[in-house]
């Protein structure tokens, strides 16, 4: 069964490779399989973050394959990278960054239009889409005025939006109080659960690593230790 | 993209505002100097034609340097139909010019006299127009036209007797009397103070010069195709005629137009700059608020050529917006500046006495110099809305979204 979704081969991200070479990442090798529930954790400057830029295709090793999907984006030239992003990944960043000038709905939809989906399509699974991330009421409303949780639940609908092959969440709760953090881990282990979403992300938070069904601890940019997955979902 | 856009112009109001104010100062700034330019060198160029010299002179050849009456030329039918078949001649006027005495019982001056037809001159000088105190000339009239400086100097009034003595054509004498009819009034000192008009009969009369003239002044229908019109003229005419453009006439005017048409365009050059710095300082402001959101956008997997459009429509928007507010608050001012124009004094004054000429300065209502300015600005604009493409061109999303 290929059901590998990303796909490292010993890659390796230095900086200062003239001068003093900084091994963010060093030879890792690290395989996610469809509906897998990850998170990435490790003291600061392990390299989670330089991990997941890398795998969504924002960076490009120094070394090594990164496929996704059976793609292997380090042979991507920029502009198709870009377009490799939008269909594939799906990004949730620590401080949200939604457009502030749109709505939630009009914040979701903008990657479906960028993806040149149907008015008709669109309308439909952003309402599919805020049902799930429980925000019916609130989609007519722009990022100002929703509290931090609603917009990072936005912000995991926008995800969703483009139907990506995985959602990588750089630290997603550490900008949110408990209870939004709490509500927010339910979304995300529910759409892992019933909609065979793989999530993949880094965190410091305790409440999510305990969530989390496989954890990949990161030390000096190289996988330390990494937990049996355990597939609740994929598997039926 | 054109909504999102729109909506990014109403998120930092300040930020528009500001880049918005700084192209509709640039808009007017830039239409009030070029307007200026244009409606003093117009109304230069107007002072010259109507004061005097009209558009062309047809002349003996060899009148230019001896301005004589023995230079002067058989006028008819025959030298002026050819010219009135070019296109762009509109009309043409006889002048018999010469220099003379003239008396009243308290004084005489030296003067110049000019014998007109006064319904054509009145075509091509507007000499009518000028007239302060009696009334204009009739055909075959027999009163004379004075200056007011050379009435005042003669102590002469309306309906006054004068005394012109002179030297007519191949040495006659000439000597006659006639009645004061007007006074004009010229901008011009120079003019002012030493002229008088006669019809083109009296005058010929008094100077022994039957069916002759000096010179044929030249109205055109468009006085800026100048040169083309002396060329057709000259074509046209028998080569014992020399033509001449006022620019030739007044060389010094034109120098001074030239000179300060090449002054104006570094003071612009210096306003463009101006405005370039202006609208760059708000395109920088904008770049380094929005990095992060840039950033974000192409990591979503929006493409750098979809973004950089949407700057663009945005700088558009601004620029546009800008560029029509500036047009639009500078109609009344340009108008206002035309029906009342910059009158000058001190050395500006005299410098333009010295050519001969009042220093009032209107404004161009040319509606050219709208368009050309705020096409201009509007262009400066859109170059510099370059600069955030090369930024997102060159944009890596992993560093612009390092807090």
């Amino acid at each position: 069964m290929n059901d590998i979704v990303i796909d490292t081969h010993n890659i390796s991200r230095v900086y200062n490779p003239t001068t003093i070479p900084v091994y963010a990442i060093k030879n890792l090798h690290l395989h996610i399989r469809r509906g897998e529930f990850t998170a990435l954790v490790g003291p600061s400057g392990s390299g989670k973050t330089t991990l997941l830029n890398l795998i969504g295709g924002l960076d490009k090793p120094d070394e090594g394959q990164i496929v996704i999907n059976g793609t292997d984006i380090t042979k991507l030239s920029p502009g198709k990278l870009i377009d490799f992003r939008l269909h594939n990944i799906g990004f949730v960043f620590q401080s949200f960054n939604l457009i502030p000038v749109l709505t939630a709905r009009e914040n979701a939809e903008f990657i479906m239009l960028l993806q040149g989906i149907s008015k008709n399509e669109r309308d439909e699974r952003i309402k599919q889409l805020f049902r799930q991330v429980d925000l019916e009421e609130q989609i007519e409303r722009r990022p100002s005025e929703l509290s931090g949780g609603q917009q990072q639940r936005v912000a995991v609908a926008r995800a969703l939006a483009s139907k990506p092959q995985f959602i990588l969440a750089d630290e997603p709760t550490a900008n949110l109080d408990s209870k939004s953090a709490s509500n927010l881990l339910d979304i995300m282990n529910k759409l892992n659960k019933e909609e065979n979403i793989t999530f993949l992300f880094s965190t410091h938070d305790q409440r999510v690593i305990d969530r989390a069904r496989r954890v990949i601890t990161l030390v000096d940019g190289q996988i330390a230790s990494d937990t049996e997955p355990i597939m609740t979902s994929y598997a039926h | 993209m054109i909504s999102l856009a729109w909506k990014n112009l109403w998120r930092n109001k300040n930020r528009t505002a500001i880049t918005m104010a700084a192209v509709f100062f640039a808009v007017i700034l830039s239409v009030f100097t070029t307007s200026l330019k244009d409606g003093i060198f117009d109304n230069l160029v107007k002072n010259v034609v109507s004061f005097y010299t009209g558009y062309i002179q047809v002349r003996k050849k060899g009148y230019w340097d001896e301005q004589v009456l023995d230079n002067s030329m058989a006028y008819n039918e025959k030298v002026n139909a050819p010219l009135l078949s070019i296109e762009n001649v509109s009309g043409g006027t006889p002048r018999l010019e010469t220099f003379g005495l003239i008396s009243t019982n308290k004084n005489t001056k030296g003067c110049m006299v000019v014998g007109i037809d006064p319904e054509k001159e009145n075509l091509v000088t507007s000499l009518k127009d000028k007239i302060i105190k009696g009334s204009y000339l009739a055909d075959g009239d027999k009163g004379v036209l004075l200056s007011e400086g050379l009435a005042d100097r003669i102590k002469a009034e309306i309906n006054d007797t004068v005394y012109l003595i002179g030297q007519g054509y191949h040495g006659a004498t000439a000597a006659g009397m006639f009645e004061v009819k007007g006074l004009l009034r010229f901008g011009s000192p120079e003019l002012n103070n030493q002229i008088i008009y006669l019809s083109l009969p009296a005058a010929a009369e008094l100077f022994s010069a039957e069916g002759l003239s000096t010179s044929l002044v030249v109205s055109l229908k468009n006085p800026k195709a100048l040169k083309e019109s002396v060329d057709a003229i000259q074509q046209k005419i028998s080569s014992e005629y020399e033509v001449m453009s006022w620019e030739t006439m007044i060389p010094d005017v034109k120098q001074h137009i030239e000179s300060d048409t090449r002054s104006m365009k570094y003071i612009q050059g210096i306003l463009y700059l101006l405005v370039s710095f202006g609208i760059f300082g708000t395109l920088l402001m904008m770049m380094v608020e929005r990095k992060y959101e840039l950033g974000m956008l192409v990591a979503i997997g929006m493409n750098k050529t979809k973004l950089s459009l949407i700057i663009i429509i945005e700088s558009v928007l601004t620029v546009m917006g800008g560029c029509l507010l500036g047009l639009l608050a500078s109609i009344p001012i340009i108008y206002y500046f035309n029906k009342k124009p910059l009158v000058m004094g001190g050395e500006i004054a005299v410098i333009y006495e010295r050519f001969g000429f009042e220093a009032v300065f209107p404004t161009s209502t040319n509606a050219a110099i709208f368009y050309n300015q705020g096409f201009t600005v509007l262009i400066i604009g859109l170059l510099l809305s370059l600069y955030p493409v090369y930024k997102i061109i060159i944009l890596d999303p992993t560093t612009s979204m390092k807090r």
